[in-house]
């Protein structure tokens, strides 16, 4: 990959963006309303996106009781995602996992809901006419 | 779109490498965590890309640039993120002059080995036809001795 990394030296020091520029402009272009972006734009976004792994990360390990912890679950990032208000951006592609038997449960609890409402709509219905 | 989906990803080893350098030593990531991580990364570019847009728009550029980011990240409440941020591009501006420096330089280089190299043509030309005329005049004299 010909632009992978800036300040990629010969003698191997410190790259100043790991992340592969390419890639990173890829995504960027996605985004129907852009039209061009400038060079340094670029880097600035694949740093930030680099600072923003070691932030979720680093929260989604802290969260919840503080004890130090083998292992970063799935879940720890979806809890991590719904409690914290700078990262509600990701609580639709991180959703917390649930049971499916729960989850028949609240769809069968939603439709007897809806179907509540109906019978009350109709019942006022008759009531005018 | 001609993007296939895997192209909105990014490699699976650099996004290991920065979480595992950011976690304590020792600390295990699920295979399912780092996934949910990368994607999240992907949605973050996508989230700031359109961020930074509303800034470029606003002052009428077609261009997203730097400064445009680092608005992006503010309104984002990544304040935390500003300063590095900051850091960076002061780096990689340096850096970008050094390149330029150096390749400017080795042009000038070049130019001066050409020039001089033109020189040393015309001085062998010069040479040559020196060595030509001792020729014909040494000629000359074996003509008359013989």
């Amino acid at each position: 990959m010909a632009d992978v990394a800036v300040g990629k030296d010969k003698c191997g020091e410190q790259r100043l963006v790991s992340l592969p520029l390419s890639r990173i402009r890829v995504i960027m272009k996605s985004s129907p309303e852009v039209s061009s972006i400038n060079q340094e734009a670029l880097v600035l976004t694949a740093k930030a996106t680099e600072l923003f792994v070691q932030y979720l990360a680093t929260c989604s390990y802290r969260h919840g009781n503080g004890k130090a912890k083998k292992a970063l679950t799935y879940s720890d990032l979806a809890s991590t995602a719904e409690d914290s208000e700078t990262l509600q951006f990701l609580a639709d592609i991180l959703p917390k996992k649930i049971l499916a038997s729960k989850y028949l449960k609240m769809l069968k609890e939603k439709r007897e809901e809806e179907e509540e409402e109906n019978d009350d709509e109709s019942d006022i219905g008759e009531v005018l006419a | 779109m001609a993007e296939r989906p895997e192209d909105l990803n990014l490699p699976n080893a650099v996004i290991t490498r920065i979480i595992k350098e950011a976690l304590p030593d020792g600390v295990n990531i699920s295979k399912e965590a780092r996934s949910a991580i990368s994607r999240a990364a992907s949605v973050f570019v996508l989230y700031a890309t359109s961020c930074a847009n509303n800034f470029a728009m606003k002052g009428k550029r077609k261009t997203l640039n730097a400064s445009d980011v680092l608005s992006a990240m503010e309104e984002m409440e990544f304040q935390r993120f500003v300063t590095p941020l900051k850091e960076a591009l002061e780096a990689y501006r340096r850096e970008q002059k050094g390149k330029k420096e150096a390749s400017e330089q080795k042009k000038k280089d070049k130019d001066k080995k050409a020039d001089s190299e033109e020189q040393d043509k015309s001085r062998e030309e010069d040479d040559e036809d020196e060595e030509r005329l001792d020729e014909e005049e040494q000629n000359e004299e074996e003509e008359l001795d013989n």
